[in-house]
């Protein structure tokens, strides 16, 4: 799918990043106009994609984060979330609701909220080289624009 | 730190304002678990109405002061949720084990 304009962002997987990284995706779909409620959805998603790396990915060292945001023909935004980490052995086991590796600050929702916040949710992993989460969503247009 | 507690009667009031993400998660865990494991209250109150932002890290500090309140025999209720926080909890089926009011 054409992609209309984008941006990337680079940090090293540090706690402190998770609200900027959320702050910055919300800030670059605002070009599509959306209501308090798709943001707050887009936030949450990237909130959770984004811990995910930071708390799995890189569990006992500071690595690099990529996050690319794009706005796709026909009014939708892509948020494509990069590590070079760990990886994730089994993923289908991953997205499963509770399920979690981490310790008890971790509820294993994090892949359940982005699949409900978002349109579509791809994970790709190779154990020892990295995982790539690519959500999709939609934004209504809205009357007069 | 997001979270300040205070006490009436038996009764552990916890007010939680601001974004509360796995960065703040730990900090107010320690911050609820201490309080009530000091203050031993029948009932926590926790108090949502000034929280800007929350996930899964919200879930997570939630279940656990339930299951600690749980463990003392104690009674846990939510109130003040905004709405964002709200569509996050209901996405983790939270109001089935928790009263939200």
């Amino acid at each position: 799918m054409k992609k209309e304009n984008y941006v990337s962002l680079e940090f090293p997987s540090r706690s402190a990043n998770e609200s900027f990284a959320r702050a910055a995706a919300a800030c670059f779909a605002a070009q599509l106009d959306p209501t308090l409620e798709e943001v707050n959805d887009v936030k949450t998603a990237v909130s959770e994609a984004v811990t995910n790396a930071i708390v799995h990915a890189y569990p006992d060292r500071i690595g690099k984060i990529v996050m690319r945001v794009a706005l796709l023909e026909g009014h939708a935004l892509e948020i494509v979330v990069k590590d070079w980490g760990v990886g994730i052995e089994d993923v289908e086991k991953a997205r499963e609701p509770l399920f979690t590796t981490g310790n008890q600050e971790r509820a294993g929702m994090g892949f359940t909220i982005m699949e409900s916040f978002m349109d579509t949710l791809k994970v790709r992993s190779v154990p020892g080289k990295g995982t790539t989460v690519t959500m999709r969503r939609k934004i209504a247009r809205r009357a007069g624009r | 730190m997001p979270v300040t507690c205070r006490e009436e009667g038996r009764t552990l009031i916890a007010t939680v304002s601001g974004e509360l993400d796995h960065h703040e998660a730990k900090a107010v865990m320690e911050e609820l678990e201490g309080r009530i494991d000091q203050a031993l209250p029948r009932q926590l109150t926790v108090d949502l109405k000034g929280l800007t932002f929350t996930d899964s890290s919200g879930i997570a500090v939630l279940l656990r002061a339930w299951r600690r309140m749980g463990q003392i025999q104690g009674s846990m209720r939510v109130v003040g949720t905004p709405a964002q926080a709200e569509k996050v909890f209901r996405a983790a089926g939270l109001e089935r084990m928790i009263r939200f009011e």
